[in-house]
């Protein structure tokens, strides 16, 4: 059971990783690292039931805190303002 | 029968990630693949933390579960409206198919009243 939900969520995986390799555009790269991110942290928890660990929840917090600014920090830099505005 | 709940909702949730991945790939521009995929992957995501957190029963693995899904709940959309922004003012145009602009209306009345 754990193992096909591995399986779909390296799917995933790899489908953002097409977009963020072969996306047109910048933001289409920018979305497709957002999307990524998520999924990593659905990733992280479902790790943290198969193992029975802890801190892999711990992870998937941090990893949603640092998602979410880096994404932020991008789509400020698409829209061609400074960091402090 | 909490294992079997948990394990129905992360199946619901992994389908819902594969969907929006999907539509990742196979739509052709940005504001439809940040429309598709933002809305299917949180929603896939916080089914599949809420699934963690009731498999692992009344603790603090569920409690951070828990706290995960609503932080992403409310992150997600604002980091999706700020890429649009960010896409729609680096001048990326609307796919040729699509009809309604509703933000360039608004900016031009905007212009017009002032």
């Amino acid at each position: 059971m754990i193992t096909v939900f591995y399986i779909g969520l390296c799917v995933c995986c790899f489908l953002c990783l097409y977009r963020i390799g072969r996306g047109p555009t910048a933001p289409d790269r920018t979305v497709a690292i957002d999307i990524l991110g998520i999924v990593i942290v659905g990733f992280c928890g479902l790790l943290g039931i198969a193992t029975g660990k802890d801190f892999y929840l711990n992870v998937a917090l941090a990893w949603a805190l640092l998602s979410f600014i880096g994404t932020i920090a991008l789509a400020k830099f698409l829209e061609g303002r400074s960091f402090d505005e | 029968m909490s294992n079997i709940a948990g394990y129905i909702l992360i199946t619901i949730g992994i389908t819902f990630d594969i969907f929006g991945c999907i539509g990742l790939v196979r739509f052709p521009d940005v504001y439809n693949r940040l429309q598709a995929s933002t809305k299917c992957v949180t929603l896939g995501t916080i089914l599949l933390l809420l699934g963690v957190a009731v498999i692992s029963g009344f603790g603090a693995t569920s409690a951070k579960a828990i706290t995960c899904a609503v932080f992403i709940l409310i992150t997600s959309p604002t980091a999706a409206h700020a890429i649009a922004k960010g896409a729609y003012s680096s001048g990326i145009k609307l796919w040729e198919k699509s009809i309604v602009d509703k933000y360039a209306e608004q900016v031009r009345g905007d212009k017009e009243g002032s």
